[in-house]
């Protein structure tokens, strides 16, 4: 079977595209799946560094479109998990480098060796976007629980849509609970109400991923990290699988939890 | 694969037909070859395209009018059936059809300018953030109009559905022109010259209509049973 391109885009920048697109991809890594994450923003590559492969780059994308290089060249493996595979962005060129076609090709090429190809699209809604979505198969938006973030995954989710590639799936990032209970965030059905379109994720906020993101080893491959938790359940739901929300409850404990359930007004995430 | 296109000259410039057959690919480098044989003819022309119910996407469009643009051919509007290919068409900012008349590009049909006020546009999506439809005659929305979208018409407007984006009913200067949704909370409603915020809303929304009253936009409340609405 060939393999499926997932693009994780947003619109807006510092949502968590990349942070997305690493744990997802570690986390389909895990369950023993062949995965390559594909670092779609050239000029300001960060997958390799969120990724801990920055120090392992010869080759990259631009290389191998333009003939420098073999696609086998470019591919880093990830020496923790052997299944995952990194494609890096050139960091020296932009984006005009790479043409939607270049990329259409390239993941056909991916198609045939891997189960999964995760395209990290840029921010911004221009030629970089572009060719991050031209060979998707399905398409990730993340956005976050704040009303600038979620005007601009809407204007995505249009685009999207124009572009024949379906609505997409929603990822909710960065949320936090205690926030949304005192009414200061925009809760998850704020956020569907608008954006009308099925929810594949929540994520806690959680310190967790920004120690793992300087440190290179992203959150997913921590058994502890709720946000990493978190991704290893969208991972599963891409596979196909009914997964619940997990709570997003910090507080562990029961007597609330059970009164909260009884109350009727249980929110939940995951 | 030439004859497959067909030109000819309009009071907007040149209408290209292009026929169905083929695959897309074949077909636009048909038309390039066709343009750069005679280049003279075509340099500086303004393009519209008529393309049948082929669906393209943003990609495909935008890569025609680069490479269009390389040759000096301006495009400014693709005609098609598809509305997948509308879609990409109007979030490159092309035309989707000709300004005179809809679906034939016959310039000797003059439509009157009041009888234009009377036609609606239906669009049948929800409009999302930057998305805009923009009609001389009245629209119809069925879906949502999200905010960060604009719907501006020279008479009303009517939104089944949540209107929460920009609406400019009576654009021309019509201050009889109303705007209607089933949740009205645009981020700003406009009728004629005048504008107005949506005030903060308690409660469950209901069906509302916007007017002109005393120079003041004014919402009232749409009920089934009484003929006259009632006012808040």
């Amino acid at each position: 079977m060939p393999g499926k391109v997932v693009t994780v885009t947003s619109g807006k920048g510092g949502v968590g595209k990349t942070t997305a697109t690493a744990n997802i991809g570690v986390a389909l890594a895990a369950t023993g799946a062949r995965v390559v994450c594909v670092d779609g923003d050239i000029g300001l590559r960060n997958l390799d560094v969120v990724m801990g492969l920055e120090n392992r780059i010869v080759y990259d994308l631009v290389d191998v479109i333009e003939g420098r290089a073999k696609l086998r060249q470019a591919l880093i493996k990830d020496k923790r998990l052997p299944e995952l595979n990194l494609i890096p962005a050139a960091q020296t060129r932009d984006k005009a480098a790479v043409s939607p076609s270049d990329m259409i090709k390239l993941c056909n090429e991916l198609r045939s060796e891997f189960e999964w190809i995760l395209v990290d699209s840029p921010a911004g809604i221009e030629r970089g976007f572009r060719n991050a979505i031209a060979a998707a198969d399905q398409v990730l938006v993340v956005t976050n629980p704040e009303v600038s973030a979620v005007r601009d995954a809407d204007r995505v989710i249009g685009l999207i849509e124009s572009e024949g590639k379906g609505p997409g799936y929603l990822v909710l990032n960065r949320v936090k609970i205690e926030m949304v209970k005192r009414g200061d965030m925009l809760s998850s059905e704020d956020v569907l109400d608008v954006l009308a379109i099925p929810l594949i994720g929540v994520i806690p906020e959680d310190e967790t991923i920004l120690v793992s993101t300087n440190r290179g080893a992203p959150a997913a491959m921590d058994e502890k990290s709720r946000a990493g938790q978190a991704f290893r359940n969208i991972a599963r739901r891409l596979k196909g699988e009914e997964v619940p929300f997990m709570s997003l409850d910090d507080n562990h404990n029961i007597f609330r939890r059970l009164r909260e359930r009884l109350g009727g007004n249980n929110r939940s995430g995951g | 694969m030439q004859d497959a296109i067909s030109i000819k000259g309009i009071r907007e410039g040149l209408l290209v037909t292009l026929s169905d057959a083929g695959t897309w690919g074949d077909m636009s480098e048909a038309l390039l070859a066709r343009i750069e044989e005679s280049a003279d003819f075509f340099r500086g022309a303004r393009l519209a395209l008529a393309i049948g119910p082929r669906a393209l996407g943003v990609a495909d469009l935008s890569n025609l009018r680069d490479a269009l643009s390389e040759r000096s051919v301006g495009l400014w509007a693709v005609l098609s059936d598809s509305p997948a290919t509308m879609n990409g068409a109007q979030s490159l900012g092309l035309n989707i059809a000709l300004p005179s008349t809809l679906p034939q590009a016959d310039a000797e049909v003059e439509t009157d300018p009041e009888e234009a006020r009377d036609c609606a546009v239906l669009a049948h999506r929800t409009l999302r953030s930057g998305r805009a439809v923009r009609n001389a005659g009245h629209v119809v929305i069925i879906g949502d109009v999200n905010p960060g979208a604009e719907v501006v018409a020279g008479g009303d407007i009517v939104v089944w559905g949540r209107l929460r984006g920009v609406a400019h009913a009576g654009a021309d200067g019509d201050e009889a022109a109303v705007v209607c949704a089933l949740d009205l909370s645009p981020t700003q409603l406009r009728i004629a010259g005048h504008i107005a915020t949506s005030p903060g809303r308690k409660g469950e929304p209901r069906p509302e209509m916007a007017r002109l009253r005393d120079g003041h936009i004014i919402a009232e409340r749409w009920s089934a049973r009484g003929k006259s609405p009632t006012e808040e």
